[in-house]
């Protein structure tokens, strides 16, 4: 069954959405959107660093996806600078210095546009290793710093002074970010991760009552977007990543319909 | 205690402990960010069953300095020590929870730790708002999630309460409420209050010890000490009564950029509390906040 590409894709595209479903909702509760959005513009600085380093270029996403997050969360404190400004700042250049990089190693030849816009129908059997085991890892982790990490995102002083460790929480999470980042780039192409991450969380807002149910529902409507992305994709014969971001929007849109459900407002 | 100024015990400021040893004490605590002094030289006890409250101008440092008690910044000179084992129940300052998180106050009593819903009834039973256990935190009114904040400090069984802007967001009439419903706790819980407010009508009538914060200890005190002084009498006696009074500050010093107390040119300010003149106002109607 998994020897035919559609199908691969599809486990492929369901798995990370999985994971991308609960990761996203932190990233929504935190307001971290364009923070999620230039550590994966890192991504392709870390496929050149794993190329030059001849290691997986998985391993040099998630070393570079965690590099910018520890340099970003320091230019932050620099006074004077708005962290708006800091992130877009190193947003772009993270993503032009990845381009300029790649371009000037001349011996590699890199279907970039599969880097930029996912290439989900080009999955391996040996890509969907990384994306269940590593995934598999990332949801185990979120689950074990679930409640730390929902009690820093609430208020941080206040978690801080009720004894919890704040900073090794925070810590955990962007690596689990960095992970991710990893393992959607082949899904939807690192300029449209974010949207794997914070469309489908968006969209499982009103239909949850807990931050848990609200995970769980990121986590389906991911599932579906991917889904319903990759059959038009076959049917229109549109690109596919964007096209799952497309049924994404969709979804978040149908959410936005009002309709008599017990939540009020 | 390094870097602790030596004062006369009577000029100490703050420190008017009632005998019992305190739960939580500053010395010469003093927090320096981008080079410039937030506070100095601060001296602070709060003693169990004591409500001692911090008033003072924006920027004056009130809430670094609670910050800094709690232990959530580093003090850049001085000790603060706890009670070993003190048990705190805080409120910070402008808890805002985002509408996009979905949270039931049961769920936000219980973020830290793990306790039984009976439990969580009875300290929401405690500030009024019992009947709210199963709303959702977004459909709150300021004064209600004040409420239910001041609640979930109620939860930790709290040997001293940190309150930082108690009543902010909380409707004018909700405010006196809130003040009172602190110090019924206080007396059924007898617990130690450390808080921050603006409201100088409520800090006379309702707290054991004011302290005057603006980056240094201007003036600190049992209210009745304070209001014994002309200054104090001339200012604030015939209005105490007013239920909106607004504390202002007039000082005789200016303050560096680093903190510093300079000496301004005027000449009178002869309110003498410890070392330094200044005055206070009260300007009814007006803003501080």
């Amino acid at each position: 069954m998994l020897d035919d590409f559609f199908v691969r894709a599809i486990v492929a595209g369901v798995g990370v959405a999985l994971v991308a479903g609960p990761l996203g909702c932190f990233i929504v509760w935190r307001r971290m959107a364009y923070f999620g959005d230039t550590m994966s513009h890192s991504a392709l600085m870390g496929v050149a660093l794993g190329f030059l380093a001849g290691v997986d270029h998985t391993i040099g996403v998630i070393a570079t996806a965690v590099l910018v997050a520890v340099l970003l969360v320091l230019l932050q404190r620099v006074r004077g600078l708005s962290a708006d400004t800091v992130l877009g700042i190193l947003s772009h250049s993270a993503l032009s210095i990845g381009l300029v990089a790649i371009s000037l190693m001349t011996w590699l030849r890199l279907d970039l546009m599969g880097y930029l816009f996912g290439d989900v129908l080009a999955v391996r059997i040996v890509d969907l290793w990384w994306i269940y085991g590593g995934g598999a890892v990332v949801l185990a982790v979120l689950a074990a710093i679930w409640r730390p990490l929902l009690a820093v995102t609430v208020g941080e002083d206040l978690a801080r002074a009720e004894g919890v460790p704040a900073l090794p929480v925070q810590m955990a999470f962007m690596l689990l970010i960095a992970i991710v980042i990893a393992i959607a780039m082949k899904v939807v192409g690192i300029l449209l991760i974010t949207s794997l991450l914070i469309i489908p969380a968006a969209a499982a807002r009103r239909l949850a009552r807990t931050p848990e149910q609200m995970a769980a529902g990121a986590a389906a409507i991911g599932a579906v977007a991917v889904v319903a992305g990759l059959f038009s994709s076959l049917t229109l014969d549109t690109p596919s990543g964007p096209s799952i971001v497309v049924a994404a929007a969709l979804l978040f849109a149908v959410s936005l319909t009002p309709w008599p459900g017990p939540r009020q407002g | 205690m390094p870097d602790a100024p030596v004062l006369p015990a009577d000029e100490r400021a703050g420190v008017t402990a009632r005998g019992a040893d305190p739960l939580i004490s500053a010395r010469g605590v003093g927090v320096v960010r981008g080079g410039q002094w937030l506070i100095r030289s601060i001296d602070v006890d709060v003693a169990p069953g004591e409500v001692v409250t911090v008033i003072g101008p924006n920027g004056g440092g009130k809430t670094t300095l609670l910050r800094t008690l709690l232990g959530l910044i580093r003090p850049s000179a001085g000790v603060v020590t706890r009670r070993p084992r003190l048990r705190i129940g805080y409120m910070p300052q402008r808890l805002v929870i985002d509408r996009v998180l979905p949270l039931t106050v049961q769920r936000l009593m219980t973020l830290t730790g793990r306790r039984s819903r009976r439990d969580v009834a009875a300290a929401l039973d405690e500030t009024g708002v019992g009947g709210r256990i199963d709303a959702g935190v977004d459909t709150l009114s300021g004064g209600e999630f004040q409420r239910v904040m001041l609640a979930r400090a109620l939860l930790m069984q709290p040997q001293l309460l940190v309150l930082d802007e108690p009543v902010q967001g909380v409707d004018f009439t909700g405010e006196a409420d809130l003040y009172r419903l602190i110090g019924q706790i206080r007396a059924r819980h007898g617990c130690g209050v450390l808080m921050v407010s603006h409201d100088l009508h409520v800090v006379m009538a309702s707290t054991d010890r004011v302290l005057c914060l603006n980056q240094h200890l201007c003036c600190a005190g049992a209210p009745h000490h304070i209001s014994r002084h002309p200054e104090y009498l001339r200012l604030f006696g015939p209005r105490a009564a007013q239920a909106y009074a607004v504390y202002e500050h007039h000082h005789d010093h200016a303050h560096a950029l680093s903190g510093e107390v300079v000496q301004a040119p005027g000449p009178d300010g002869r309110h003498d509390c410890h070392g330094h003149g200044h005055h206070h106002r009260q300007a009814p109607g007006t803003d501080s906040a």
